[in-house]
């Protein structure tokens, strides 16, 4: 089972589906943050799995990349909401709607 | 064989820590089963032979990214959280099935990728790697020469995310009042502030 690409890419979708999950369901914004985390998580996983598998070092590239992108990502979103957290107190995805209707 | 274990206890617990992430109440719980999921992902990458990605998981993720997170829920006062409900109340009905569907289409893929012994062989097989002197030469042997701009464009972003993280988060009333006492002192009192002015 360790030597099959396919088992790994199972856990890689499994996670996926379960940061989609989260970022569906739960109303804080730091949880969705967190479940944005974990989708990517599933994604290194995948691309990690096809680096190896396919003896290609473009995953390795991309994984490094999608790294960034991660912490530029979180970084920004914590900044956010810092910056929500100074006029809202209460940070929930259902609260926060003067910017949507 | 002794992979075979590794690589079930391995998935199972990241699955197991994942599901805890996105259903435990508090925020703090949530970013610890978080760091356990990215602690078995790291050893995913382990079992199937790829130390570099093992161990720049755990500095990247585990050392800077969830710490920032904790970092940051330490700073909010999410106190009141305990007495909120935690999940959207009719949105939970989208997305349940939404999220399955996503499940169905990502294992669809999965199911329908050929299988290892088909796969591609590129340049890279451990043997080459070996020989070149580690994953790490062979990663630094494509990148700055394949992936050069995709990899100075990373950097770049990086350099954005930085900047824009720190304007974003600045408190407001700095660059307004720049000789203003800081709130730190008013709030301690006008003794302390006449006290130590700048």
């Amino acid at each position: 089972m360790a030597e099959s690409l396919n088992a790994y890419l199972y856990v890689g979708a499994l996670l996926f589906a379960i940061g989609a999950l989260g970022v569906l369901v739960r109303r804080s914004l730091i949880v969705v943050l967190l479940s944005i985390e974990l989708m990517l998580q599933g994604v290194n996983l995948t691309m990690g799995a096809f680096a190896v598998f396919n003896e290609d070092m473009g995953g390795y590239v991309l994984m490094l990349i999608s790294l960034t992108i991660a912490a530029a990502e979180s970084v920004v979103g914590l900044a956010i909401l810092v910056t929500v957290s100074r006029r809202v107190t209460e940070l929930y995805s259902d609260r926060l709607k003067s910017l949507r209707w | 064989m002794i992979d075979d274990i590794a690589f079930i206890y391995l998935a199972t617990m990241a699955v197991i820590a994942g599901i805890a992430t996105v259903l435990v109440r508090s925020p703090v719980r949530s970013a610890v089963s978080l760091v356990v999921v990215v602690f078995h992902v790291a050893g995913l990458f382990a079992v199937m032979g790829a130390l570099f990605l093992a161990v720049i998981q755990l500095i990247v993720y585990a050392g800077a990214i969830i710490v920032l997170f904790l970092f940051t829920i330490m700073l909010l006062d999410l106190r009141h959280e305990r007495s909120e409900p935690y999940l959207h109340k009719y949105q939970l009905w989208l997305g349940v099935p939404l999220a399955i569907l996503i499940l169905i289409e990502t294992g669809w893929i999965a199911l329908t990728t050929p299988a290892a012994a088909q796969a591609m062989h590129g340049k890279f097989s451990p043997e080459v790697i070996a020989e070149m002197g580690g994953a790490g030469q062979a990663l630094a042997s494509v990148l700055f020469t394949d992936y050069l701009l995709p990899f100075e464009i990373a950097g770049f972003l990086l350099l954005a995310a930085a900047v824009g993280a720190m304007i974003l988060a600045r408190s407001p009333d700095e660059d307004e009042m720049p000789d203003s006492t800081d709130p730190v002192a008013d709030a301690a009192g006008p003794a302390i502030a006449a006290e130590g002015g700048h």
